[in-house]
């Protein structure tokens, strides 16, 4: 190819692995888009990111990724990431998967990992769906969309994550849908900065399972339903930023704020205990 | 550590972890395991390394694969209700060749069982637990003392292979307190990792060496190397192909089958004129030992065949015991998992009697003698 017209994100992807495997129309690309753009302005060595998926559609990112990738098992990167991240706390570790993978099969480890302020970045695209398995009921279905297992509308009350992470202990919450592309690039910036536990949603179309079950259109008719109805309230309370079918969607940076992560907890609690026989363990991957 | 102590098989198991080198273990508290990263959580401050308390042991089993990745040598801990949850995780890195080592302290099952007392029942679990094909190493200590030393064994076989490794202790040896001796650190014999000495370019993370296994780097090294679950190719991308699926699962398999005669690891003793041998492995070859003495002084020909590395099998050996043999006794507190595979090795050739327990408490030796006076008839 003319090396003028290539992206220049080309170089950040396996470019041997292309095609990839989704659907047109899907957003998952779109975000992986803008997580180059972010790391791209990032500053950071990129031989010290390392991004940790689960399964699923968008657990496929880290494969098409030319960074340090892992490929884990259902529900299970966030504790892969945790133990990545202790052993080489020099390392930047990038959680990214779906809403199936991260809150209803591994909802355990996302609730505990916020809570122990683990330092990762846990980025969920948010489709309201399972794509891979054909469009099941996921823990974020709003209520009356049709899924296989929902094949009369969803009855089960969805999860608002943002409320979920805040509540947990997330020291930034962001929501943005693949509408709001720059806006979505800046929050991977800046969570790419924070140190903690840091929680991206990205709301994105399933054009291929969700949106045709429920007669929503095509891609691009999700992205006019979030241009339309999205509302940027920056510091909103999470109590209320729950989601509804084809309804309002409050999107911005909820919360930003301070907490010591586990290792910091760890090295000042055991420096007190133990003085100078102690080693900081985080200071020897402190970076020059 | 170096010097001789009055400590339980935990704990013993615990130190030899630390003297193998390892410095990262996340686990979730079962009895009766507990103490070993108890023991671990107070020691490793001051070691350099860490201890973290996972959610479950879900998270335990996978978040030490993560610190693998990263460089560390690591091991979780467990027993029944937690190896069951494992599982998943046994496959992940039976899949990416992860090396790590899971200790299972057995208790009594199926379930919750008895949480408190002793089982051998976890064998073929660790065999055959997790889904697909693949082929883990397991090892049996019978003593304290063994805890420490063959858990260095543990810990080398598991960077040499690149296989996830059961340490199979139960809740007597977990338990009992004997007298263990550490060698000076010198004279304990670690492996490192296999680390590759290919520039990024070259490197290619899951093209095997001549013994069937890969050379590893570890994540921030600038290899940008890529690891999945998923059946993948020497790049280590996914392949969904049948000739994608038989190269890697035959060299998975083939890297601990074609070394089988490499991985023997037993105790015998009076094996050469035994009309009876019995096979056993970890504590209840403590029981077979007295049972083998009181037969020999009744004048019976019996020999005693201990199984150290319990996976893979030494069925060569057992084979080859069949040709002379009358009779092998296995006793095992279980209800008769071993013997499947003594019963598959002599495979006629000899009568093989099963000796089973369902656990609680270790065999009367009695029951293995009437056994013995049995098979010897």
């Amino acid at each position: 190819m003319d090396p003028e017209l290539e992206s220049p994100l080309m170089p950040y992807l396996r470019q041997d692995r292309m095609p990839h495997i989704w659907c047109p129309g899907c957003g998952i690309g779109t975000t992986v888009n803008c997580f180059v753009r972010a790391l791209m302005e990032s500053g950071l060595n990129l031989d010290q990111v390392a991004v940790v998926s689960g399964i699923g559609c968008t657990g496929r990112v880290a494969g098409y990724l030319k960074l340090d990738s892992f490929h884990t098992t259902h529900g299970r990167p966030i504790p892969f990431a945790t133990g990545l991240k202790l052993a080489n706390p020099g390392l930047k570790v990038v959680v990214y998967s779906g809403d199936g993978d991260l809150f209803a099969i591994g909802g355990n480890h996302f609730v505990h990992g916020a809570r122990r302020n683990m330092d990762i970045m846990v980025i969920c695209v948010n489709n309201y769906t399972y794509g891979m398995t054909g469009g099941q009921a996921a823990p974020t279905t709003p209520l009356g969309a049709v899924q296989t297992t929902m094949p009369f509308g969803n009855f089960e009350n969805p999860f608002n994550l943002p409320f979920l992470a805040d509540a947990c202990g997330a020291v930034y919450v962001a929501r943005w849908t693949v509408y709001h592309v720059r806006q979505l690039a800046r929050a991977m910036k800046e969570g790419l900065a924070k140190k903690g536990f840091v929680f991206i949603e990205a709301l994105s179309p399933c054009p291929t399972l969700y949106s045709r079950r429920n007669r929503l259109g095509d891609g691009v008719d999700q992205l006019k339903y979030y241009k339309a109805k999205s509302i940027i309230k920056d510091g909103a309370d999470t109590k209320e930023v729950g989601l509804s079918f084809q309804g309002e969607i409050i999107v911005g940076k909820f919360v930003d704020r301070e907490r010591p992560t586990w290792l910091e907890s760890m090295d000042k609690h055991y420096s007190s205990v133990f003085g100078e026989k102690y080693k900081p363990y985080g200071a020897a991957y402190a970076k020059a | 550590m170096t010097g001789v102590h009055f400590i339980d098989g935990d704990q013993a198991a615990c130190e030899g972890a630390l003297a193998a080198g390892c410095r990262f273990v996340a686990g979730y508290p079962i009895t009766p395991s507990t103490e070993v990263v108890e023991r671990f959580a107070s020691r490793i401050p001051l070691i350099g390394g860490l201890f973290i308390q996972m959610e479950d042991e879900i998270a335990s089993s996978i978040a030490i694969q993560g610190a693998v990745w990263a460089g560390k040598k690591v091991m979780t801990v467990t027993s029944g209700p937690g190896l069951s949850l494992m599982m998943e995780h046994v496959g992940f890195a039976a899949i990416t060749e992860t090396p790590c080592v899971f200790v299972d302290v057995q208790r009594g099952g199926p379930s919750t069982g008895l949480p408190t007392l002793p089982a051998q029942s976890d064998m073929m679990q660790v065999k055959w637990g997790s889904h697909g094909d693949y082929e883990p190493i397991a090892l049996s200590p019978n003593s304290p003392q063994e805890c420490f030393d063959l858990m260095i064994n543990a810990f080398n076989l598991a960077e040499l292979y690149r296989v996830p490794v059961f340490f199979m202790m139960d809740e007597v040896v977990g338990h009992m307190t004997e007298r263990v001796v550490i060698p000076e650190a010198s004279a304990i014999e670690v492996a490192e990792r296999r680390w590759t000495g290919k520039p990024p370019g070259e490197y290619r993370p899951y093209e095997a060496n001549d013994d069937l296994v890969p050379d590893m780097v570890k994540a921030g090294d600038g290899y940008r190397i890529h690891v999945t679950g998923l059946t993948h190719d020497e790049r280590g991308y996914p392949t969904m192909h049948p000739a994608g699926q038989k190269k890697l699962v035959e060299r998975l398999v083939g890297k601990i089958r074609h070394h089988r005669e490499r991985l023997v690891d037993v105790r015998m003793d009076g094996l050469d004129d035994a009309e009876v041998v019995l096979v056993s492995f970890g504590i209840t070859s403590r029981v077979a030992g007295p049972a083998m003495e009181e037969a020999r002084q009744r004048g019976g020909r019996v020999g005693h065949l201990r199984l150290v590395i319990t996976w893979p099998f030494p069925s060569s050996l057992l084979r080859k015991l069949a040709k002379h043999v009358k009779a092998f006794v296995v006793p095992e507190l279980n209800m008769g998992q071993m013997v499947l595979e003594v019963e598959r090795a002599v495979a006629g050739k000899a009568q093989v009697i099963s000796v089973p327990h369902p656990g609680g408490t270790v065999h009367e030796p009695e029951d293995i003698l009437q056994k013995i006076l049995e098979a010897a008839r």
